[in-house]
C-alpha cells in the first residue's frame, strides 16, 4: 500500500485540496498546508507556480503571479514539500503544474527530486498520454505516481490509453474549461464516474468548479474523491499571510460535508 | 504560373514517398508531430481529442482536390496571389557603394506585403478557415501580436460569415491602434489581455483558455507555425505558397535559384513558408532573422540565440526562460516578433544546421525601415525591416552575380506611429 492508495477511505470520499506553492510566500505555504491537513484534507496537491498557467482560471493565475513575484523558485517548492513530509509522514502530497518547470532540468532530475522531497505523485496539466515519455517513464521508474486527467472530451476510444500506466488515482476534470469557473451538472458527473470506474480499479476523484460543502457532498456520493482548489486559493488571496485559520475553517466545512455524505 | 497548378498531394502532403527520403529536410514532422526532439502535442487532455480530430480533418483535406481548388481560387482572386517577385535595383546599388570591389549581391524581394490585408498572414487564415468550415465549427478565435494575424483572421471571418474573437495583449492594443480599429471594422470582437506583459504570449494563453472552454463549436486559427501538432505543419503548408511561387518566379526570371534566402522570425511562419520549398536545394543558403530588441545582452526576442529548449503553448521548442523554466518577457520594437518562443521546425532546422539564424536589433531594424522607404519607395512593416537589415549586412559580403532574396512579409502602414515615436517625430 502506498501513501496515496491508502488515503482513499473505504467508507467515504477523500478530500483533495489544492494550493499554489509560494502563495503568498514560501514562508507562509507550510502553515497553509498544515491548515489543510488540520481542516481534514486527505490528500494535498501542491501547485508549482508557472508564468503561463494556460489551463487555469483567474484565481489560480493570480496565485501563480503572487508566488513568482514573491520570488518562489523550484528549490523553494521542493523545500516546502520536504518540510511537509517531515511534519506529516502519512499525508500524501502530490505536485501539480505544467510541463516546462517539471522537465527543464530533465525528467530524471525531477523524478529524483520528487523522491527526495517525499512527493507521492505528479499531475502535469500539459503532458497528455501522447507525450508521456517526456516525464512519465522517469516518474514510474522512481515509484512516483503518474496521475492522469480525464475530461468530458475524453472518449471511449481514448480512455484505455489514459488508464494504461496511470497510477495513484484518476482525476476527472468535470468541465471542459479552465479551473475555478463553473461546475458540471451532478448527473453528468455521475455518468462520467460510472464510465471511468468501469475501466479502472484506481480511485476516481472529481474536480473543477467545486466550491460549496453541498457541491462537495454531492460529488462524494458518486466519486472516490473531491478536489477543491480555486475556492481555497481565493481565501489565500483575500487573507494573505493571515489565511491559515480561514483555510482550516473552510476545509473543515468541506470535510464535514463529505464525511456525512454517505 | 498559378494556373499551372501542381498536383495537390505534392503541394500539401509532405509525406509523399519521394519526400520520405531519409536525406530530405522536407520530411518533418513524424507521425507524432515531432521535428526531431521539437514540436509535439503538449496540451491539456480536454484539447487532445480536438487536436486529433483536427489532424484527421487536415489529412482528409490534403487528399481532397476540392480543398486545394478552393484554397487556390481564394488566394488568386481574394488575396491577390501570386505576389510579385521584385528586383530592388536602387537598394542593390546603395549596398554596392559600401561593398568591396566585386561584392554586393543582387537584392530581390518577394512582395507578400502586397497581399490583401497587407501581410503574409492571410495565406494561412484562408487555409485554416476552410478547415474550420470542413469541421463544421461556427466560432473562430485567434491571438495576435502586431495585429496582422488578427486583421487577417477578422477578414476571413467576415468573408465566411463566422463570429470572430481576437485576443490581443494590452500593450499591443496600444501600439497597434490602426489594426485594432481594422479588426473592429471587420466585425471582430477584440479582447484586450492584461495578464503578463500584455503581449503575444499572453494573448496566446487567453486564446487557449477560451478554446479549452469552447471545444465543441470553436476553431482556433493559430497565426504562426507553432502550437500543438498539427498546427506547425499545416501553417507551414499553407504559407509554403510563398516559397513555391518564389522558386518558380526565380527560375522563370533569371533561370536559376537564389543563393540566399532571408526572412524575419517571430514564430516563424513567413520564414518557414519561404524556406520549406527550398530546403532540399543544397546550393540555397538560408538565414532566419530573430529580433535582438535592445541587444542580445539586454531584453530581446531571439529565442534561438538566447534561449534553450522547453515546453510552452503546446510544443517543445527554443524558449526564453530562466533556470526554473519560467518564461521570460520578450522585447522587440516589432509587435509581431515580440514572442519568447519560435516554431518547432526552426528549432530543428537550427540544430540540423540546414538554416543559419542571426539577429537584428530595434535600432538596426529602424534604419533598414528608413532605407527601404528612401531607396525603393516601399514602407515595410517593422517585422521584415529586420530581414532587410540582414540583407544589407549579407549582400556586401556576397559576389555581385549572386542573388539574395528576402520576404517582405508585411507593409508598414500599421507601424508609422511606432516609428514616428522612435524617431522623435510628432504626427
Amino acid at each position: 500500500m502506498t501513501r496515496l492508495s491508502s488515503s482513499f477511505p473505504a467508507d467515504r470520499a477523500a478530500l483533495i485540496t489544492f494550493v499554489t506553492g509560494g502563495d503568498p510566500s514560501t514562508a507562509d505555504t507550510g502553515t497553509i498546508l498544515d491548515a489543510l491537513v488540520e481542516g481534514g484534507a486527505d490528500i494535498i496537491e501542491l501547485g508549482m507556480p508557472f508564468t503561463d498557467p494556460m489551463a487555469d482560471g483567474p484565481a489560480i493565475q493570480a496565485a501563480n503571479i503572487r508566488s513568482l513575484n514573491a520570488g518562489t523558485k523550484t528549490a523553494d517548492l521542493l523545500n516546502i514539500a520536504t518540510a511537509f513530509r517531515q511534519r506529516h509522514p502519512t499525508v500524501p502530497l502530490v505536485l501539480m503544474g505544467y510541463a516546462n518547470p517539471m522537465t527543464i532540468r530533465g525528467a530524471d532530475w525531477f523524478a529524483d527530486a520528487c523522491v527526495q522531497a517525499g512527493v507521492d505523485g505528479v499531475i502535469c496539466v500539459d503532458i497528455p498520454v501522447e507525450e508521456d515519455d517526456s516525464l512519465g517513464d522517469s516518474l514510474r521508474a522512481n515509484d512516483v505516481a503518474v496521475i492522469r486527467l480525464a475530461t468530458p472530451t475524453t472518449d471511449a476510444a481514448r480512455l484505455p490509453d489514459i488508464l494504461k500506466n496511470a497510477s495513484g488515482f484518476l482525476y476527472y476534470v468535470s468541465v471542459a474549461g479552465i479551473t475555478g469557473l463553473q461546475q458540471a451538472a451532478q448527473a453528468s458527473i455521475q455518468e462520467a464516474v460510472t464510465r471511468l470506474k468501469a475501466g479502472t480499479d484506481l480511485p476516481v476523484a472529481v474536480g473543477f468548479g467545486v466550491r460549496t460543502p453541498e457541491q462537495a457532498a454531492d460529488i462524494a456520493h458518486v466519486a472516490d474523491g473531491v478536489v477543491v482548489g480555486s475556492a481555497i486559493v481565493e481565501i489565500i488571496a483575500e487573507h494573505g499571510a493571515g489565511a491559515p485559520p480561514h483555510v482550516k475553517a473552510y476545509v473543515k466545512s468541506l470535510s464535514d460535508a463529505i464525511r456525512s455524505a454517505r | 504560373m498559378w494556373t499551372e497548378s501542381l498536383p495537390f498531394a505534392k503541394r500539401f502532403a509532405h509525406m509523399t514517398k519521394q519526400d520520405k527520403l531519409s536525406n530530405s529536410f522536407r520530411n518533418q514532422p513524424d507521425d507524432r508531430g515531432h521535428f526531431g526532439q521539437f514540436g509535439g502535442r503538449y496540451v491539456a487532455e480536454t484539447l487532445m481529442p480536438l487536436i486529433l480530430d483536427l489532424e484527421k480533418h487536415y489529412r482528409a483535406a490534403q487528399a481532397d482536390p476540392a480543398f486545394a481548388e478552393e484554397f487556390d481560387d481564394l488566394l488568386e482572386h481574394y488575396v491577390g496571389r501570386p505576389s510579385p517577385l521584385y528586383f530592388a535595383e536602387r537598394l542593390t546599388d546603395h549596398v554596392r557603394k559600401e561593398a568591396p570591389e566585386g561584392k554586393g549581391a543582387q537584392i530581390w524581394f518577394k512582395r507578400d506585403e502586397l497581399n490583401h490585408t497587407g501581410a503574409h498572414k492571410i495565406n494561412n487564415c484562408i487555409g485554416q478557415i476552410l478547415l474550420a468550415k470542413r469541421m463544421g465549427k461556427t466560432r473562430i478565435i485567434a491571438e495576435t501580436g502586431a495585429g496582422q494575424h488578427g486583421v487577417a483572421t477578422a477578414t476571413v471571418c467576415a468573408r465566411f460569415g463566422l463570429p470572430c474573437i481576437v485576443y490581443m495583449g494590452a500593450t499591443d492594443v496600444v501600439r497597434q491602434k490602426p489594426n485594432l480599429f481594422r479588426m473592429k471594422l471587420l466585425g471582430a470582437e477584440v479582447v484586450s489581455v492584461e495578464s503578463g506583459s500584455g503581449t503575444l504570449k499572453d494573448a496566446m494563453n487567453d486564446a487557449m483558455r477560451d478554446w479549452v472552454a469552447n471545444v465543441e463549436d470553436t476553431f482556433y486559427i493559430i497565426g504562426t507555425a507553432a502550437g500543438p501538432h498539427p498546427y506547425p505543419e499545416l501553417v507551414r503548408d499553407f504559407q509554403s505558397v510563398i516559397g513555391r511561387e518564389a522558386r518558380e518566379q526565380m527560375l522563370n526570371r533569371v533561370g536559376r535559384l537564389p543563393d540566399m534566402l532571408v526572412a524575419a522570425i517571430g514564430g516563424g511562419s513567413n520564414a518557414i513558408g519561404l524556406f520549406h520549398p527550398f530546403l532540399d536545394d543544397p546550393d540555397v543558403e538560408m538565414l532566419g532573422i530573430e529580433a535582438a530588441g535592445h541587444g542580445l545582452d539586454k531584453q530581446h526576442a531571439a529565442s534561438l540565440a538566447g534561449g534553450k529548449p522547453g515546453i510552452l503553448h503546446g510544443n517543445k521548442t527554443y524558449l526564453l526562460q530562466d533556470e526554473d523554466g519560467q518564461i521570460d518577457e520578450a522585447h522587440s520594437i516589432s509587435a509581431g516578433l515580440d514572442y519568447p518562443g519560435i516554431g518547432p521546425e526552426h528549432s530543428w532546422l537550427k540544430e540540423s544546421g540546414r538554416v543559419r539564424y542571426d539577429s537584428v536589433t530595434d535600432t538596426e531594424a529602424l534604419e533598414a525601415f528608413q532605407l527601404l522607404c528612401s531607396t525603393e519607395g516601399i514602407i515595410p512593416a517593422l517585422e521584415p525591416s529586420h530581414a532587410i537589415a540582414a540583407v544589407a549586412r549579407e549582400a556586401v559580403k556576397m559576389d555581385k552575380d549572386q542573388i539574395i532574396l528576402a520576404n517582405l512579409c508585411g507593409r508598414g502602414d500599421k507601424d508609422i506611429f511606432t516609428v514616428a515615436e522612435a524617431l522623435g517625430t510628432e504626427i
